[in-house]
């Protein structure tokens, strides 16, 4: 595949509460944005298990997107905290494990931030474009 | 109160029995967990009741087979509710605490003895020393075998090595026990040091002794040496990958789980790879080999280690047994020890350092990393 075609593929974790409703409101604001993304529905940022951001990566995708509530307003009161802490640490023990920790992004996203999830996703389309297909794509013995 | 226990005729290992005979002897503990001698001669943890059974009792042979933390756990949690020593190595003290972190184990009704090591060799390699005859392991514990305590050098038998984990292993000292058997640095012909509370000493018919013990200098010395070995471990594990990936270092792993279930931390009852997550229907695994081209089965091998990495490293106290038990002879403990050791100074977390101080991913500030997720 030439470069300059190819698509990255994202996918996204985002919280019921904030992140999801404010790609919805992306949506229904009619606000353009990048297909690139797939968006799977959870009930908290807190609620993601590193090997849910695992095994898309090893799989091939090009980059994983949590989206969580902005600090102190999580739904769940702590959720997005943790969360924090977990993405800390999974992209820590990613990069000394010698996989691209940049495809993992963790960004707070308000339910009344349309626009900023519009944003996040160009922003990380461009981003993973740049970098190039995710290595693992083509690896049959991970 | 710090004292000696009487060593006669250079038999350590009688001394060590009858201390332990007495703390059932005077009720201190109802029950001890320890590893035992048994009558074939393989050493193995067992709860003893009986003092009398005391003379099977062997907690310097040089072998560890299991990390005893999490059957200090099994003694621990629920009712009856029993006064229970439990006689462990350091790493095996370090598990213990993280288990009390994940509340698998309770200091609530636990004597803790911890014994310094001098380095352990793997079931295997025990087994093959005592068959093979060249080495005398009656004699461990009986004077020669703790030939190295003085110095706190790492001296192997001729012919074997200790396990890879003791080989770089910079904690092994036991700290934070109740009772603490001080073999380093002791001159254990005039008996062996000990630490215990006044109010125990007490009920043991012990009195604080004044003696020359070098335990902390050698300490320093032993820790200064296996530092470096562990780093100089460590660096060429992270050359690795860094050039392989841990896909690459990880390349033959079978996914037998054994690194998972002989880790004292990997605790989970339902491990989500031992569920049948990950089984899938077989049109699915033809769909992917038709993607790819090819399909590794078992699938999933580096996103096991990856997920491990995530739920325990932060909890790694380095016991190693994920390597001794590793039937591909893969590096695991090394790679989650290097790993271990960034992540946690990520946190500013040692584990087993302090039974206080809470898991980082269950405990967060509101206010720390304040810019993440803002960009």
């Amino acid at each position: 595949m030439a470069e300059t075609d190819f698509e990255p593929k994202i996918v996204a974790f985002l919280c019921n509460w904030c992140t999801y409703t404010g790609a919805d409101l992306a949506g229904t604001s009619r606000i353009q944005y990048p297909p690139n993304v797939r968006i799977i529905r959870l009930m908290c940022s807190g609620s993601v298990d590193p090997t849910y951001v695992l095994k898309p990566l090893l799989d091939g995708a090009d980059g994983v997107l949590i989206g969580g509530c902005h600090p102190g307003d999580c739904h769940y009161q702590s959720g997005n905290y943790k969360a924090r802490r977990r993405v800390i640490a999974l992209k820590e023990i990613l990069k000394n494990a010698g996989i691209d920790e940049d495809r993992v992004w963790l960004r707070w996203i308000s339910a009344s931030e349309g626009q900023r999830f519009a944003n996040t996703v160009t922003e990380m389309t461009e981003f993973l474009k740049e970098k190039g297909p995710n290595p693992m794509r083509r690896e049959w013995a991970v | 109160m710090r004292t000696l226990i009487p060593v006669e005729n250079d038999d350590t290992l009688a001394a060590v029995q009858g201390f332990l005979r007495q703390m059932l002897e005077t009720g201190i503990v109802d029950t001890l967990l320890v590893p035992m001698e048994t009558p074939h001669g393989a050493i193995t943890p067992a709860l003893v009741s009986d003092p009398e059974m005391l003379d099977r009792a062997n907690p310097l042979a040089p072998v560890m087979g299991l990390n005893a933390a999490r059957l200090a756990g099994r003694v621990s949690v629920r009712e009856p509710r029993d006064r229970v020593g439990v006689v462990l190595r350091p790493c095996e003290l370090r598990a213990l605490v993280e288990l009390i972190k994940l509340q698998q184990a309770s200091l609530d009704d636990l004597v803790t003895i911890g014994v310094d090591c001098l380095g352990t060799y793997d079931v295997s390699v025990y087994a093959a020393m005592r068959d093979d005859g060249g080495v005398d392991m009656a004699a461990y514990g009986r004077g020669t075998g703790l030939a190295t305590a003085p110095s706190g050098e790492l001296a192997a038998e001729e012919g074997y090595t200790f396990r890879d984990a003791c080989q770089m292993c910079e904690k092994p000292h036991a700290e934070g026990a109740d009772v603490t058997l001080e073999l380093f640095g002791a001159d254990l012909s005039g008996g062996i040091p000990v630490s215990l509370p006044d109010a125990m000493g007490e009920t043991l018919g012990l009195t604080a002794a004044e003696f020359e013990a070098d335990r902390s200098r050698v300490i320093e010395k032993v820790v200064a040496a296996r530092t470096q070995v562990r780093d100089e471990r460590f660096a060429e594990i992270r050359e690795r990958l860094d050039q392989e990936g841990v896909e690459g270092v990880f390349a033959s792993c079978i996914r037998c789980h054994n690194c998972m279930t002989v880790c004292p931390i990997c605790y989970c009852k339902t491990c989500l790879f031992k569920s049948q997550v990950f089984d899938h229907e077989p049109v699915q695994y033809a769909n992917w080999a038709q993607r790819k081209g090819a399909y590794r089965m078992p699938a999933d091998t580096t996103l096991f280690h990856l997920t491990r990495l995530n739920h325990m490293v932060l909890s790694c106290v380095g016991c190693g047994m994920c390597t001794s038990d590793c039937p591909a002879d893969l590096p695991v403990g090394a790679v989650f020890r290097a790993i271990g050791q960034e992540t946690q100074a990520v946190f500013d977390y040692e584990p087993g350092r302090d039974v206080e101080e809470p898991l980082p991913l269950i405990t967060f500030q509101e206010d720390e990393w304040m810019d993440v997720g803002e960009e």
